[in-house]
């Protein structure tokens, strides 16, 4: 019997494995999907929020702002990209300004540092050239950022493996029974036992929480579609751009990525299917619509993909974190929508807290918080890059030419602990087909090199777990 | 620091004749950077026939081709490396390069050939909405898998773009054993070569559908199912058109960009029809002694005007090195490309530098039958060429003679245009 099982390796339940981890505690992540960060944290802005959003004294606010405040020394500590850029709301009319001077009430209330109402043109056009003309106002949040969420993800799933928690992947749970002293979750790989359940489970929390409690919750996937441009057109803003909802409706976000491209999105649509990730004409359309309203001269055709992520939008719009009520060890980490990639940090931390409280745990004296990422080799210099290379070759094999992502960290991803299984996996760490080709060069190449080291058949590769298979058979062989 | 007196960057058609050329013109210092396993480019997964009948007057395949090529640069003792990738060339023709045997290391070059070559436009670009499951593949993918490594992508297959690659893998998935529903395009005509529609759809029966596209994606893990609708005169989809069709592949012959990444980093002038620099009569880019050749210049459709234009970057690029190139006065005659016309290659000509005939290539932007390709000195008309039809999927030529422009010394632009009857 686990002490903890984590349904869900997204950040949030990645983010509470890891902090368990800093304990005594037997623990297990439970993921359907076949890796670490595949719904919601794959698909979302990547943005690390100041916290003026979220309603005053609520938890959202809370852990925003704490979850901000982590996320430096946490970025050092598990080595994933993250920068403090910044972040500017737009307001395009006059009579939009006390908005935007609510929000930097709010913002001040909730504990955000450093904020500025900016009304003076000049000052605005210095800081973002291509804001668009219309603009009369900025609230402008140095303590916002941008952060790799599959990165971030990984290394926290990444350092709680290393702090002896295990991971399962392909195994849904489809039913919680309470039994003696903890509860039994059955799942397609076998039943598990644990005296603690934590609920991370993103836009299906509701599912499992409506298992055990009578008062029901219910989360609506709200999906975003995005499009993400070639990083020519990277630098097109510096900070994070938002839009203020107002005269002119609700915008977009236009923000540079850690990584150097430009993310445009997202729109807000309701839908019923959980894992309909797929984009619509309509929501690409809207998003182009909307893209230039707060940014002039957009790049739109420097589009190199598009996508769409779903939020798990909780019906009171707040995060549920707790033991329900009426079902002692079933502890909620629920509705973790925008800003929840910001808070996940302090999510984590709050959820091993309730847990240790309740288990009263020791601190496990052999915890080490620190977890080295895959080394990107252009960070190195040339003396350094050449004892790399000389030492293991690999690291001079050039294999996705876009991203210019060497087959020694393509091997690194693999072989690492909860190691890289598909392509996708791989492109989540290293980056290798995430460029302008979109994978065309590399995928076969890749392939081979998941192949040869997993000791799998090509057969057997998949783009993304499950039924992603991308080679079916050889030629003729249905002649 | 090791230097050369040419550095080719790519070792596909354009780079192989490119050096080869220089080699014979006199220069011995010749350096080719390749980043694949081995020379010839992407002719080594054409293994169809059809290449060069220019050329060679014989029908060759891809590799046959290439290995014309390749043999011809051996016996000329030209050096090579290969699994080598280009990170960078500066501005001042310093080139920073990678293998696993001699890790990141630098080479001067007096001259550098740039022949990178072209890559794909993927389902990004287009912004096709739906799902993103396995199964999607770019064509020259597929055809990678299919010709180079025996894999099968999928079994039922449905064709984006009616681009000549996407025609080649409707024929070769076909005799592979998969089932090719139906190509369609965008556009109301194809962009491929005609001869390619006849042979690899028509005698196949494969259907074209034309001003048609994608709308819809479906399938989570993989592919199954596409939906099609027919697109007006804007190419937007029209309501009400939508036609499903169940397949596990499709793949996508929508365009091919060329690869500029290291000339732009270089700061060479771009052009942004062809998405290739602006080059002058000896293909030599803005800056002085970097030449281009080939599809990272603009797109081609057969590799024999690839192999004859790269021989004519090498030349120069050989008599750049031997400071054979020609002083001239100064008076550069602009290409000027206009009604239909959609580019030019090159995009000037300096009558004293140039060979005694200069071929420039281009592009027109629709289909036009019973048309005159009409060539005028500032304002009066040289040449007027009747042709039957001219379309964007066949690059056209025109011949300019040396001796002709030098009776033009105030000549300001040269403009090409399409005349319709």
């Amino acid at each position: 019997m686990y002490d903890v099982i984590v349904i869900g390796a997204g950040v949030a339940g990645s983010s509470a494995a890891r902090e368990l981890s800093r304990y005594q505690v037997n623990a297990c992540v439970l993921e359907k999907e076949e890796d670490v960060c595949c719904g919601t944290s794959k698909a979302n802005s990547a943005i690390v929020h100041a916290g003026y959003d979220a309603a005053e004294g609520s938890l959202m606010a809370k852990l925003n702002v704490e979850g901000n405040e982590m996320m430096e020394d946490l970025a050092k500590e598990l080595d994933f990209p993250f920068k403090r850029t910044g972040s500017l709301v737009v307001c395009l009319s006059e009579e939009d300004l006390p908005g935007l001077k609510a929000l930097y009430d709010r913002g001040v209330k909730n504990g955000v540092k450093d904020m500025q109402v900016i009304v003076d043109k000049e000052e605005i056009r210095r800081m973002e050239p291509n804001l668009t003309d219309e603009v009369v106002g900025v609230l402008y949040a140095p303590t916002a950022g941008i952060v790799c969420p599959f990165n971030m993800n990984i290394a926290m799933a990444e350092n709680a493996n290393d702090n002896g928690v295990d991971f399962h992947f392909d195994t849904e749970v489809t039913e919680i029974r309470k039994i003696e002293g903890g509860w039994e979750l059955v799942t397609n790989k076998g039943t598990f036992t644990t005296r603690y359940v934590v609920n991370a489970a993103g836009v299906h929390a509701d599912k499992f929480h409506n298992m055990v409690s009578e008062k029901k919750i219910h989360i609506t996937p709200r999906r975003g579609d995005y499009c993400l441009l070639d990083k020519k057109a990277g630098s097109h803003v510096s900070r994070t751009i938002f839009a203020l909802p107002g005269k002119f409706g609700k915008g977009v976000l236009v923000t540079p990525t850690v990584h150097g491209n430009l993310l445009v999105g997202p729109t807000a649509i309701d839908i019923e299917d959980k894992e309909s990730t797929a984009t619509t004409r309509e929501g690409l359309d809207e998003l182009i619509g909307k893209a230039g309203m707060n940014v002039k001269n957009l790049p739109m055709r420097q589009v190199i993909t598009s996508f769409a992520g779903l939020r798990a939008h909780e019906d009171g719009h707040e995060f549920i974190i707790g033991e329900v009520e009426g079902a002692e060890g079933f502890i909620d980490c629920a509705g973790i929508e925008s800003p929840g990639l910001t808070s996940a940090p302090a999510i984590g931390k709050m959820v091993a807290q309730i847990c240790r409280d309740k288990m009263d745990l020791k601190p496990d004296p052999n915890f080490q918080g620190k977890r080295k990422g895959i080394l990107d080799p252009s960070t190195l210099s040339m003396e350094e890059r050449n004892a790399l290379i000389k030492e293991n070759p690999a690291y001079g094999n050039i294999i996705c030419r876009c991203e210019m992502v060497t087959e020694g960290e393509i091997l690194d991803a693999i072989h690492r602990p909860l190691g890289a299984r598909s392509l996708d996996g791989v492109k989540r760490r290293t980056r290798a087909g995430m460029g302008r080709c979109q994978a065309g060069f590399c995928s076969p190449r890749t392939m081979e090199i998941l192949a040869r080291e997993c000791k799998l058949s090509m057969f057997e590769i998949t783009k993304s777990g499950g039924s992603s298979k991308l080679v079916v058979g050889t030629n003729k062989d249905q002649i | 620091m090791r230097s050369y007196d040419i550095v080719v960057i790519g070792g596909g058609p354009a780079g192989l004749a490119a050096a080869i050329a220089a080699k014979k013109e006199g220069v011995d210092s010749i350096l080719v950077l390749e980043r694949d396993k081995e020379l010839g480019g992407i002719l080594n997964q054409c293994i169809h026939n059809g290449f060069g009948l220019h050329t060679f007057k014989e029908e060759l395949t891809g590799p046959e081709y290439a290995g014309r090529f390749i043999d011809q640069a051996k016996d000329l003792d030209i050096e090579y490396r290969l699994n080598t990738m280009v990170m960078e060339i500066g501005a001042d023709k310093l080139v920073t390069a990678m293998n696993r045997e001699e890790g990141l290391f630098q080479i001067q070059a007096g001259a550098i050939i740039l022949a990178m070559g072209c890559r794909e436009r993927s389902r990004g670009a287009l912004n096709i909405p739906g799902y993103r499951p396995a199964g999607i593949y770019s064509a020259g993918t597929a055809q990678r898998l299919v010709n180079m490594e025996g894999f099968m992508p999928g079994r039922e297959v449905v064709i984006l773009g009616s681009g000549d690659i996407g025609l080649i893998m409707a024929r070769r998935m076909t005799l592979e054993g998969a089932k090719v529903k139906v190509v369609a395009e965008l556009m109301p005509y194809s962009g491929g070569l005609k001869r390619n529609i006849v042979q690899c759809l028509d005698d196949y029966g494969i259907p074209l559908k034309l001003s048609h596209t994608v709308v819809d994606i479906r399938g989570k893990e993989r592919l199954e199912g596409i939906t099609l609708a027919k697109v007006d005169g804007r190419g937007k989809p029209i309501p009400g058109t939508e036609e499903d069709y169940s397949c596990d592949t499709l793949l996508l012959s929508v365009g091919l960009i060329p690869e500029n990444e290291l000339s732009d980093g270089m700061g060479v002038q771009m052009n942004p029809v062809t998405s290739g620099p602006k080059v002058n009569e000896r293909m030599e880019t803005s800056i002085e002694g970097v030449f281009a050749c080939g599809n990272v210049l603009h797109v081609h459709d057969l590799v024999d005007f690839v192999s004859e234009e790269a021989g004519a970057a090498g030349r120069n690029a050989a008599r750049y090195i031997k400071g054979a190139v020609a002083t001239g006065s100064g008076h550069v005659v602009t290409l000027e490309p206009v009604q239909g016309v959609r580019y030019t290659v090159p995009c000037t000509i300096d009558p004293e530098k140039m060979d005694d005939t200069q071929i420039v290539r281009f592009r027109v932007g629709n289909v036009y039958k019973k048309c005159t390709i009409g060539v005028y000195f500032d304002d009066e008309q040289v040449i007027s060429r009747k042709r039957p039809v001219v379309a964007p999927g066949e690059m056209e030529e025109i011949k300019l003679e040396r001796a002709k422009l030098l009776q033009y010394p105030e000549l300001k632009k040269i403009t090409i245009k399409i005349e319709e009857a």
